[in-house]
């Protein structure tokens, strides 16, 4: 114990935490990448062509019914054979938002469809144009419908990130396996990267409650007591 | 009415919706003049929302042609129906926008930037015109004192009232309701009958698809009656619900007395 706390910590944690850097700026990247392609699809999805939409299907499928570690090891050793190579950190930015985007396109495109077609038609009826209706009726309401499980997503993708170690991306769990390898300490490292884990996914829950929070009205926001109606309200 | 016909500023002819094999409108010829108020009537499932769905192309006509403002939304050259292009359509949609059986509000935003959405979007007004304007309309439907409120939180009655708004904001020629008060508690009703009452005083043009028909005749300048997916009669309130000549709208008038 006094070993750990006194010689370990202080030696190693600064070097676990260069790895946890690349883990989160690696999550950061990947989930902006993601979420950009994940919402593409489903607007792709939803089009009314089928030359557009079969492909994607193709592709949602595809990316699901696979292992995320055969993506990523398909990415960085099997496509340079085909003459697209991509340092470590980018095919792990690929790999990741290639199969995060698969996952959220079915969140965002459930969440669209979930909207009161009415709602469209009204907008419609105002005379506003479907890059219009898209942009301020029907992305708001999808964004904020789906922020808890992007956010849980997010988490997800914090965790997955120790799968690109795999593929030479120096990010924490390398940086755990590099420490092991020289100290023959496995557990106490590993205690330690849990607990930087740990500190990191329960920070990001923390900050996506905080925004979910902030973007909902009061009145609807968990907890808050229904404000009484108006006189003779039906709802 | 004496003297010169207004222009009319709602044209359709020969205007066909179906649905697969089923025919919704049959060949409808409607013309509502400027300034007029219009009520359509008939029994449910005669195709009269169909029909004002079709005028704004909502909904797609399967034939026949529409004009409004003088201008053609859609036009049947005998090999197919042609929509006039997007912009055409939404520069008409914007000068006569709809008020719905079921409000339509945008549930993400409070009842002042529903009714501020229409003349900020699509009609480029800054926003300190948008919020004068939508707060003058929010007071003339008796909703000033709810303007943070979200959707959720007001009656269906008030819904209304708020998408009545929302549809004045454009600064409208016309206004298509369709079924207003359908899906109110009785005792809403009245507010807004009494509501579009007073538009009707004011130089809108409007088409009111309704099943009040004590409404119709003390408001319309000329009452339609649509069955079967055609416009069976036309005329005054009085003629139509006093001398119908056919036989179908003695039949309809009779039912709603009983």
């Amino acid at each position: 114990m006094h070993r750990f706390f006194f010689r370990e910590v202080p030696e190693y944690f600064p070097f676990l935490l260069q790895g946890a850097w690349i883990t989160l700026v690696l999550s950061l990247v990947s989930m902006a990448c993601g979420l950009a392609l994940g919402l593409a699809v489903a607007l792709g999805r939803l089009s009314p062509y089928r030359a557009v939409r079969w492909p994607l299907d193709a592709y949602v499928e595809l990316w699901r019914d696979t292992p995320l570690i055969v993506q990523l090891l398909f990415i960085y050793f099997t496509l340079p054979e085909f003459g697209l190579t991509l340092p470590a950190f980018w095919a792990g930015v690929a790999g990741l938002s290639l199969n995060l985007a698969a996952y959220l396109s079915e969140v965002f495109r459930a969440a669209i469809a979930a909207i009161d077609p009415g709602q469209r038609q009204a907008a419609l009826s105002l005379g506003m144009s479907r890059v219009a209706i898209y942009r301020r009726v029907v992305l708001p309401q999808m964004f904020r419908a789906t922020l808890p499980t992007v956010g849980g997503y997010f988490i997800a993708l914090l965790k997955d990130c120790s799968l690109v170690s795999f593929i030479s991306v120096n990010e924490l769990l390398r940086h755990a396996n590099i420490v092991i390898a020289d100290t023959f300490d496995s557990m106490n490292t590993y205690i330690m990267v849990g607990f930087i884990y740990f500190v990191m996914s329960f920070g990001s829950a923390r900050l996506i409650g905080l925004l979910e929070r902030r973007l909902t009205p009061r009145h609807q926001r968990h907890g808050a007591a229904m404000l009484p109606g108006p006189k003779g309200a039906a709802a | 009415m004496t003297g010169a016909v207004p222009e009319p500023v709602l044209v359709a002819r020969g205007l066909r919706k179906r649905y697969g094999a089923v025919e919704v409108l049959a060949g409808v010829d409607l013309a509502v003049a400027s300034g007029e108020v219009a009520c359509l009537i008939g029994p449910s499932g005669g195709g009269k929302s169909t029909l004002l769905r079709c005028l704004n192309v909502l909904e797609r006509p399967s034939g026949g042609s529409i004009s409004v403002f003088g201008e053609a939304l859609c036009r049947d050259d005998g090999t197919g129906v042609r929509v006039a292009p997007e912009r055409t359509l939404r520069r008409a949609r914007s000068r006569m926008p709809m008020v719905f059986q079921h409000f339509n509000l945008f549930s993400h935003r409070t009842v002042l930037q529903n009714v501020m959405e229409g003349p900020v979007t699509v009609l480029g007004l800054d926003r300190e015109a948008a919020i004068d304007r939508a707060r003058r309309l929010l007071r003339d439907v008796g909703m000033a004192d709810r303007e943070d409120h979200y959707p959720d939180q007001i009656s269906g009655g008030q819904k209304q009232r708020v998408a009545i708004a929302r549809a004045m904001a454009m600064a409208p020629s016309v206004i298509l309701f369709d079924e207003p008060t359908s899906a109110l508690d009785p005792q809403l009703v009245k507010g807004i009958l009494a509501i579009i009452n007073d538009l009707a005083r004011q130089e809108i043009t409007m088409l009111i698809v309704t099943h009040e028909m004590k409404f119709a005749r003390d408001v319309a300048d000329r009452v339609h009656f649509c069955d079967g997916g055609r416009i069976v009669e036309s005329g005054c309130p009085d003629d139509i619900f006093q001398r119908p000549r056919t036989a179908r709208l003695a039949d309809f008038v009779r039912s709603i007395h009983e």
